[in-house]
């Protein structure tokens, strides 16, 4: 179970000839991943790691039956890729792609709406359902089956408190990393819904950065919505103002988007928070004692 | 990417918007050159930094003659204006805008942003023209009015007349100042702009209106396709540090402290500045290696990181993913030894590899302190800087 993906879902690759496609692809097809195609105008015909490659994506689900698609197609064409994505009615599209023009992403946003297709990231690791399917960067040998969904904007920290969690015998459903640029698919409020939704997921780590305010309104909706205990963490105490760090989206601008702003409002909505990311998974391990038998039934790994 | 006032009404111009007229000029003679070619009796000098505040820093000038072009010229070339944006060192000015004075009846301010709640470009106005926007958001909220741009169909003509009617652009200004923001809507979607504010954009005498200042800055990411923006780029307003890390495609912001910071990731960059600063000690740096930290890289963030003499020592935070530690732990030793580091070095290593990146790093004979999780790195690292004091 977990979110969005399982064992059963069958993924293509777009830009599967690129080169960090081709080793992410050998990547997901051990951790046992079911790529069944890949996608790049002008290789269609050829073979990657034993993978099938299209000229279309239309034509790569009409032959294999792919639902899920998995980007890597370089910034500059990027936003192409999306929309053929959905034009080809995917269920889900997950872009790693970073360095997107923003304009691409208002564009590629607006194009989304109404359309059948969810859109994970740009600029983001991917998401992982552990031990059962793998899509996009992150390694795969930290997640461990059980209990606890996590959601996140970056992709090292998503590996940081996944690591805590499995240290802490604590195994996870779905990982999803929702990408560090300012205009992305999926948010806060979609992952938790979904994981509010989802049997298998009995607490959420939310993991949120300077920048914006998603991870205010993600906290205002836990609070009216969330059956399951949810602890977070923000990035950027110590941020200046103006400056962008790293991640396209992380700037406090116009005094909006502070790491103390967004802290505050998740404390005041029931989000507990970890104080440094060494202790993200503590947090999550305190809060779900809180609850009776919980911490027991989040023990999944060995 | 920033760029200079001058230039941004250069393309302004170029694309149809009302700007006053003038150049640039890098020497009071080219002032003087440049304020004779203007048919006015005021001119305005105003200093060139990327930074606003200008005016209550003293950068902008008004002069009733040439000789007065010439000695404001004078003043403000070399001087180092402070404002609330540049920082207590503040900016040299290196260049001039000198252009053609004009008598304003009201002042005004409109910007298009990029918003993320809406996912979209939102034209803003407010009648409070010349005050920081940012002030006027924070006390007369309602005296800022939006436009939420959809960009199938751009800015219509009616928002942009419906915005200038609820700033309070006098009825005969209106069609004037709409036209202005829809030649500035296509700057900003021609050029890829992440954001146009104009503060203040001024209603004239003779029914004018004027684009009076212009602040653009446009999204890195697009430069790819805006060669002659590329061009636009003043390298003497950027950190030389944050010049040679975007060479390594390194993500560098140089900050106060002492603890100089090499990190994989800009989330967990951010949250190791977080982690030294909860321990009581002061980063000197944000500085994500990506995901690839080969030797090379590594070796260009220690010298990187090195520049800033005020660096006391080094905490280098890696969580190997794909990137294998054992590897990452090689770069590190082969830095180390390329730049012959002097100041105390603390590396926590985790994930894939983390055993084999150890010893790689203990049997280098390098004076390496090893260190388990972030908390304890940056606890080691701001002991070890303490001791050097």
């Amino acid at each position: 179970m977990g979110v969005f993906i399982d064992k059963d879902t069958k993924v293509l690759v777009q830009g599967i000839t690129g080169s960090t496609a081709m080793f992410h692809t050998e990547q997901m097809l051990e951790y046992g991943t079911k790529i069944v195609a890949g996608v790049t105008p002008g290789k269609g015909g050829q073979e990657v790691q034993g993978v099938p490659v299209f000229n279309t994506v239309e034509e790569a689900k009409r032959e294999t039956g792919a639902s899920v698609s998995v980007i890597y197609v370089p910034a500059p064409f990027a936003a192409d890729a999306i929309i053929e994505s959905a034009e080809a009615e995917l269920d889900l599209a997950i872009c790693i792609t970073e360095h997107i023009p923003v304009l691409d992403m208002v564009k590629v946003k607006r194009y989304l709406e109404g359309k059948k297709t969810r859109l994970v990231g740009p600029n983001c690791p991917g998401v992982i359902t552990a031990d059962e399917c793998k899509i996009g960067i992150m390694p795969g040998y930290i997640h461990k089956k059980g209990h606890v969904g996590v959601v996140s904007r970056s992709g090292t920290l998503t590996y940081e408190a996944v690591h805590q969690l499995t240290q802490a015998g604590i195994g996870q459903t779905t990982a999803v990393g929702i990408g560090g640029d300012p205009i992305n698919g999926t948010d806060f409020i979609d992952a938790l819904n979904a994981f509010n939704e989802d049997p298998e997921t009995e607490a959420v780590v939310m993991i949120g950065e300077i920048g914006g305010t998603a991870e205010e309104e993600a906290a205002e909706w836990v609070k009216e919505n969330m059956k399951k205990p949810v602890v977070g963490f923000i990035g950027g105490v110590t941020a200046p103002p103006g400056k962008r760090m790293g991640h396209a989206g992380a700037i406090i601008s116009g005094g909006k988007g502070t790491a103390d702003e967004k802290i505050k409002t998740m404390n005041a909505c029931g989000i507990e928070t970890a104080d440094t990311p060494s202790e993200i998974g503590q947090t999550l391990i305190d809060r779900i004692k809180k609850v009776d038998g919980l911490y027991e039934k989040c023990l999944t790994v060995k | 990417m920033n760029i200079h006032e001058y230039q941004g009404k250069e393309i302004f111009r170029s694309m149809g918007v009302n700007v006053p007229n003038g150049s640039v000029a890098y020497t009071p003679e080219e002032a003087v050159k440049a304020a004779k070619e203007l048919d006015s009796d005021v001119y305005v000098v105003k200093a060139q930094i990327h930074a606003g505040g200008r005016g209550k820093a003293g950068g902008v000038k008004i002069a009733k003659t040439l000789d007065e072009v010439k000695e404001y010229a004078k003043e403000l070339l070399g001087k180092v204006l402070v404002t609330p944006q540049t920082g207590p060192e503040g900016k040299e000015v290196k260049r001039l805008l000198v252009e053609e004075g004009c008598d304003i009846q009201s002042e005004y301010y409109i910007g298009f942003v990029i918003d993320r709640a809406t996912d979209s470009v939102v034209l803003m106005g407010s009648e409070e023209g010349g005050t920081e926007i940012e002030e006027v958001a924070a006390e007369t909220p309602e005296k800022i009015f939006k436009e939420e741009i959809d960009p199938i169909v751009g800015l219509m003509p009616y928002q942009a007349k419906r915005l200038a009617f609820n700033i309070n652009i006098p009825k005969e200004s209106v069609n004037k100042a709409a036209k202005l923001m829809l030649s500035l809507y296509n700057v900003f979607v021609e050029k890829d702009a992440s954001i146009i504010e104009i503060n203040p954009l001024v209603t004239t005498g003779d029914g004018e209106v004027l684009a009076l200042d212009a602040k653009v800055n446009f999204d890195g990411n697009a430069l790819f396709r805006q060669k002659d923006v590329v061009e636009l780029r003043d390298l003497d307003e950027e950190d030389p540090k944050e010049i040679q890390a975007s060479k390594y495609d390194l993500s560098y912001v140089a900050l106060d402290g002492n603890i100089g910071c090499m990190v994989n990731g800009a989330g967990l960059a951010m949250a190791t500045m977080d982690t030294i600063n909860h321990f009581g000690g002061e980063p000197a740096n944000f500085l994500d290696v990506g995901g690839g930290a080969t030797a090379e890289k590594v070796t260009e963030a220690f010298k990187i990181i090195l520049g800033d003499e005020g660096v006391k020592g080094i905490f280098v935070n890696i969580f190997g993913g794909i990137m294998k530690c054992d590897i990452i732990a090689q770069g590190v030793v082969e830095a180390v030894e390329n730049v012959g580091l002097e100041i105390p070095l603390v590396v926590r290593l985790e994930g894939t590899n983390v055993d084999e990146g150890k010893k790689i790093l203990e049997e280098s004979g390098l004076d390496i302190t090893p260190a388990t999780t972030m908390a304890e790195g940056a606890e080691k690292i701001i002991a070890a800087v303490g001791e050097n004091k």
